[in-house]
């Protein structure tokens, strides 16, 4: 129960399903804030105070468990490093496949608990051959991709009443309608323990700045900037570039390189990605059976799936989408799905432009 | 069936205490009002606060009504700083004391003043020969009568005649002693010269039965204490707000009857809680009984569970209907590993792995008899070799 009304109607769900419901905050920050200033980030004393309420109201128990450490640990020193090795992390993947339904979940079931149940849009199918992630029936609310790092030993202890909801906006009449305080509270967004939005910012402090050049694919240099770190694949904004194109079009990052803290950049088409690849996967279910396959791979929580063939190794998953991705940055996670149902992920670790460098 | 044993954070309101609030509270009038009324009012509340310098055994005039443990370790510390003498800026404090005592004290080092930490020994004593090595020159010293965590008993005693020899003012917070140790404030203070030696002692109505909301910082008459809260005259001027005459009755109340039961009391709760620790001790090999083993307050039990967490602990015996607590304040809604367990020169791991369980006046033999029973499964699961089976 983060304090938000998506959990809030959660729990309610659960209840009135019949379940014995125990409502959890989990306190994953030190740094926290009193009070709520904006939708940024999550959860402040405020929040932790709202779930409260929810729980109050619902009858249910409640509880603030500390994984600040774990969560520090598996999730934030993990954002660093991957900024820092030049890649574009997840964290509210990690928080999921190490925190919510790792650590949590171990707790939980040590303590005597079956699920873990949470307020997340996705929806559990159970099949004859085992359970089945899939999307939400709200596609605009879907979070089946951030859930698609689980795995079906995981998947097997979870709950979430709300995928089968049409809208966001049934949910906050429901909210209402049970006289849950957060029925109108705003969704949070961004990630979580940077509440004021500013990921650079939260990046120098921890990473420090260190001046670096501005290059385009041939090597010439065209800027300067303050720390490799601060920026992604097919980011934009941020760039300041002396040197205009030649072709005087806006140029993109196509690629971070922290050894020489250098950020190459180039033309939108440069972004094109004709194949991406990687060697840390999870499927939730049962492992594909082919070796090669038809799905849709999504590249980012809302972006349009885009129908590939997968090729599946022992070592890697390799995706080549029909049409070329758009601004692909190594770190991310690709979820493949079937259909509406969620097959596994990996962390993208290699793209392979669908641009010739000299064009 | 529910099993309170967590009295060290509250104790249930007196019946007693409940009906002098309430009779007090059928009359109208501030005390502070020259007419009738405020005298009916004003006559109530001196009875009460001769009725409590009676317990506390100083003169009616020390004892100054405050809101509650917390405000009066404030107005100690924070006045006695204040009204320090021109020169001294160190601060003497023991490094297990209780939240209201550090936090105000690391205010007070952010603004300027100097802290002389204090170390304590393995059982949370006060080790009192560095503790009057750090004295001379100091504006001021602090110290727990009694550790509200791990239950030891300090040498008060030996703590205030230190401070009286060097000269300066002394704290003492007896917010967890009252009613479970005597406590005399004329014995402890001797014939420290004036404004020196024991000055202040902070204690807390909610802890022997009065309601929350109500507590007494007994200061010397000689004692130099600035106020912290100002807008009138009332206590000397070293406490302004209308006072709460209900509370100081049914605070008066409860002292009474606290002292008129502490030996019997003392007797019967040491006897349970000893109960308590030798069955959790059989019934969790590994677990180890913290603090003094000879000198801490009756009805405490401060315990070290390996390689559980301390919440998973307080969770699972909530569940089977057991209050306890694991004796660490609350920071930023994050249960913080106990500064004390810390200082008792634990591990930070250990220090979120201690339970405290505190026994009280409406504590029973069902109540240790429920956490025998619940104790060992509970550890299994809080430590993780509880059977877990995933598929």
């Amino acid at each position: 129960m983060s304090g938000g009304v998506d959990s809030a109607v959660a729990a309610a769900r659960a209840v009135e399903a019949g379940h014995d419901v125990v409502g959890v905050h989990l306190a994953l920050s030190r740094a926290g804030g009193t009070l709520r200033t904006g939708s940024r980030g999550c959860c402040t004393i405020e929040d932790a105070l709202d779930a409260r309420r929810a729980a109050d109201l619902l009858g249910i128990p409640f509880y603030v468990w500390d994984f600040s450490e774990r969560f520090r640990e598996d999730v934030i020193a993990d954002f660093v490093s991957e900024y820092q090795a030049g890649r574009t992390p997840n964290p509210c993947m990690r928080c999921n496949e190490k925190i919510k339904f790792a650590a949590l979940l171990d707790r939980a079931i040590e303590l005597g608990f079956d699920a873990v149940c949470t307020g997340h849009y996705a929806t559990l199918i159970p099949t004859d051959a085992g359970l089945e992630l899939h999307r939400a029936a709200d596609n605009a609310k879907d979070q089946s991709y951030v859930l698609g790092v689980l795995t079906a030993d995981q998947l097997a202890h979870t709950y979430f009443p709300l995928g089968t909801t049409p809208s966001k906006a049934v949910v906050r009449a429901e909210a209402e309608a049970r006289g849950l305080s957060v029925a109108q509270k705003p969704d949070s967004h961004d990630i979580c323990f940077i509440p004021d939005g500013d990921t650079r910012g939260w990046l120098a402090e921890k990473v420090g700045t260190a001046t670096g050049e501005v290059v385009d694919r041939s090597g010439a240099v065209v800027g300067s900037h303050e720390g490799a770190h601060a920026f992604t694949v097919g980011q934009r904004r941020g760039l300041k570039l002396g040197v205009p194109a030649a072709d005087g079009k806006p140029r993109f990052v196509l690629e971070v390189r922290p050894v020489s803290n250098t950020v190459v950049v180039g033309p939108k088409e440069a972004l094109a990605t004709r194949e991406i690849s990687g060697g840390r996967f999870s499927w939730a279910g049962a492992a594909p059976e082919d070796a090669e396959f038809s799905c849709d791979v999504q590249i980012r929580a809302h972006s349009e799936p885009e129908p590939a063939r997968a090729f599946v190794s022992a070592d890697e998953v390799r995706v080549v989408p029909d049409r070329p991705l758009d601004g692909v940055a190594p770190g991310q996670t690709a979820v493949l799905y079937v259909g509406t149902r969620v097959l596994g992920q990996f962390t993208i670790d290699r793209t392979v432009s669908a641009v010739p460098v000299d064009a | 069936m529910r099993h309170y044993l967590d009295h060290a954070a509250t104790t249930p309101l007196r019946p007693e205490a409940r009906d002098a609030w309430l009779d007090a509270s059928e009359m109208v009038g501030n005390a502070s009002s020259t007419h009738g009324a405020g005298q009916d009012a004003r006559r109530l509340l001196e009875e009460a606060r001769e009725r409590s310098a009676a317990v506390l055994d100083c003169d009616p005039i020390e004892v100054v009504f405050t809101s509650g443990g917390t405000e009066s370790i404030n107005l100690a510390l924070q006045g006695l700083w204040q009204a320090r003498p021109v020169g001294t800026d160190a601060i003497v404090m023991p490094e297990a004391e209780h939240h209201a005592t550090v936090d105000t004290i690391e205010a007070l080092v952010a603004a300027g003043a100097v802290l002389r930490a204090v170390p304590v020994f393995r059982t949370a004593a006060i080790d009192g020969r560095v503790f009057a090595d750090q004295l001379p020159g100091a504006a001021l010293a602090t110290a727990l009568v009694a550790n509200n965590e791990a239950g030891t008993i300090n040498d008060a005693a030996e703590l205030a005649s230190s401070a009286a020899q060097a000269l300066v003012p002394l704290h003492l917070d007896a917010v967890s002693a009252l009613g479970h140790l005597p406590l005399s404030f004329r014995g402890l203070r001797g014939d420290a010269p004036d404004a020196l030696g024991l000055v202040a002692m902070s204690v807390a109505g909610h802890k022997i039965g009065a309601p929350v909301g109500v507590g007494a910082l007994v200061v010397a008459r000689t004692a130099r204490l600035s106020a912290l809260l100002r807008g009138g005259a009332q206590q000397r001027g070293l406490r302004a707000g209308t006072q709460d005459v209900a509370g100081a009755a049914a605070f008066a109340t409860a002292l009474e009857l606290a002292e008129s039961e502490r030996e019997s009391e003392t007797t019967r709760l040491a006897a349970m809680r000893d109960r308590l620790v030798d069955g959790i001790l059989t019934r969790v090999p590994q677990a180890e009984l913290l603090g003094d083993s000879s000198r801490r307050l009756p009805g405490n039990a401060h315990i070290l569970f390996p390689g559980a967490v301390g919440e998973s602990l307080l969770f699972l015996l909530d569940t089977a209907g057991i209050a306890a607590s694991t004796g660490s304040a609350c920071q930023a809604g994050v249960a913080e590993p106990s500064h004390v367990v810390m200082a008792m020169g634990r591990s930070e791991q250990d220090a979120r792995s201690v339970l405290r369980f505190s026994l009280g006046r409406t504590s029973t033999d069902a109540d240790i008899d429920a956490v025998l029973a619940a104790i060992a499964d509970a550890y299994a699961r809080a430590s993780g070799s509880g059977s877990a089976a995933r598929s």
